[in-house]
């Protein structure tokens, strides 16, 4: 499943100032844990020492926020989007 | 000037006063931090503040520009713009009488330029913003937001983009276009807004979107309303506050201002409890208050407080940490009590007040009924928008009947019954 990560200006320094990356996964923390693999300074940046996801991230499959869908473990399709977000805009 | 850096919030990572509104490290909110220490005297300061403009302005030792205000000398930004804040505290008697207390302040900031307190918030982002060498205005909104940035652009000759929901009550979309803004409906709520601005931010980082790359100065617009508040008390803080929270910004702010205040001397006391207020149809604070929980899950909104409708509250940890932390709470009202919350204050204050002032006025009436508020605190009711950008809500509130030009016509009419029908005694 190849996956496009839409990634936020915030944490392009992270990603050698790449704003879109195709990564391979079948659930979103499949998608981050590939992402992670290629960029490794953004697993502590956008996650805890749990795991999960520090509370002021937001993503997205396609428009949706996975936690209206199955979280981390939400499947994502083939040619899917995924976004990463801040989740501090707005008000 | 008394802003030094930005903060994060959560990793306390400080950043230089630019267009930042995120941490890189840890994604937390970054927030404007100040070193008071050159305020010099607190009597002094005082009566620097009272000589001041009647606007918000007056606090500028408190906001975060690097100059004058705007208007007033600083070469950066020459034009003043809209004059916004220093709007009425009303002793409002017989709303306390209703409610069994006597000490009830609304604080009306439906008199604002644009008719809410989203004013404030504006006045200082598009005044940083131009400091910063922006030239394109941006946000996000709800409604009053937009209206306030359509407006302010108009004000200092800056053209400007206005996101809504395409959802929104009609007269806020007319009271926004009419300034002549490039007012885009988007197909999604506010949170699909929201998001979308929140990537546009990315890509058009010349653009200053006031409430996503500008967020931590106009957030500081909102400490305003403390400022104001204490200074209308006589330089004393109100037992309580009871204000509504959309992304929680304004509900935090209002506590950091007396915060502030408390820390430099310029107030002493407690810091007030503090209420917050959402509609039932989009309470994911309320909610998470309620569960014992730190952070809010989202929620999609489905209320007539469309202006309160925000499913994933920014500052909603914050807000729940406030509102812990005073003794405070944070309750949720239906839509019917929105409704009775709107009339129950215009019928005792003659003040109109939007959806999101039927909120609060419900939930002030809910802690009333629930015995929480002792007759005797004072209470500052905070009313943040105008009843006209909403007038659906009160359709059908009251009775209408025709006459002829006749005295017969009035009479029969009146010995229908009667005329004028007074909802409280």
């Amino acid at each position: 499943m190849t996956v496009a990560v839409k990634i936020p200006v915030t944490l392009r320094s992270a990603t050698e100032g790449e704003s879109r990356v195709l990564v391979e996964g079948a659930t979103v923390a499949e998608v981050l844990d590939a992402l992670f693999e290629r960029f490794g300074e953004l697993r502590d940046r956008i996650s805890d020492e749990g795991g999960s996801l520090r509370r002021f991230v937001n993503v997205f499959v396609g428009a949706e926020d996975i936690r209206f869908l199955e979280g981390l473990e939400t499947p994502v399709a083939d040619g899917s989007e995924l976004t990463i977000l801040p989740a501090v805009a707005g008000g | 000037m008394a802003a030094e850096k930005l903060k994060c919030k959560e990793c306390g990572s400080e950043y230089p006063l630019e267009a930042l509104y995120v941490c890189e490290r840890c994604f937390g909110p970054l927030e404007v931090a100040y070193n008071h220490s050159r305020l010099g005297e607190r009597s002094a300061l005082r009566r620097r503040i009272q000589a001041g403009r009647e606007d918000i302005w007056r606090y500028a030792d408190f906001l975060p520009l690097a100059g004058p205000p705007p208007g007033s000398g600083n070469r950066a930004i020459p034009l003043a713009g809209l004059p916004v804040g220093w709007t009425p505290l009303v002793r409002a008697d017989r709303l306390g009488q209703a409610l069994g207390l006597r000490n009830v302040y609304v604080k009306n900031d439906a008199a604002n330029p644009t008719h809410s307190f989203k004013d404030r918030v504006v006045a200082v982002a598009s005044a940083r913003a131009r400091e910063l060498g922006f030239a394109t205005l941006a946000c996000a909104s709800t409604g009053n937001l937009g209206n306030a940035v359509a407006a302010q652009a108009a004000a200092i000759g800056l053209p400007s983009y206005v996101f809504v929901p395409a959802d929104l009550e009609e007269q806020k979309i007319l009271a926004t276009g009419v300034y002549g803004t490039n007012l885009v409906e988007v197909r999604g709520n506010y949170d699909d807004v929201n998001r979308l601005c929140t990537e546009l931010s990315s890509e058009h980082d010349d653009w200053a979107f006031v409430n996503i790359n500008m967020r931590p100065y106009y957030a500081e617009g909102s400490k305003t309303l403390a400022f104001e508040i204490a200074e209308q008390l006589d330089w004393e803080l109100p037992d309580r506050i009871v204000a509504p929270i959309a992304s929680g910004s304004l509900f935090t702010k209002i506590a950091r201002g007396f915060e502030e205040w408390l820390d430099i001397g310029l107030l002493e006391g407690r810091l007030p409890v503090m209420n917050g207020a959402q509609a039932t149809g989009c309470s994911p604070v309320a909610t998470a208050f309620e569960a014992g929980a730190d952070f809010c899950q989202p929620v999609k909104p489905n209320t007539i407080a469309k202006s309160l409708a925000i499913g994933n509250p920014a500052d909603g940890p914050y807000a729940l940490d406030l509102a812990r932390r005073t003794d405070g709470a944070i309750d949720a009202v239906s839509d019917d009590e929105i409704r009775d919350g709107i009339v129950l204050l215009a019928q005792t204050t003659g003040i109109f007040t939007e959806t999101a002032g039927g909120v609060t006025t419900a939930v002030l009436k809910k802690l009333a009924e629930r015995g929480d508020i002792d007759p005797d605190e004072r209470v500052v009711l905070v009313i943040t928008g105008d009843g006209l950008k909403t007038l659906d809500a009160v359709r059908g509130s009251f009775a209408q009947r025709q006459i002829d030009p006749t005295l017969d016509s009035f009479e029969a009419a009146a010995a229908h019954e009667p005329l004028i029908v007074q909802a409280l005694a």
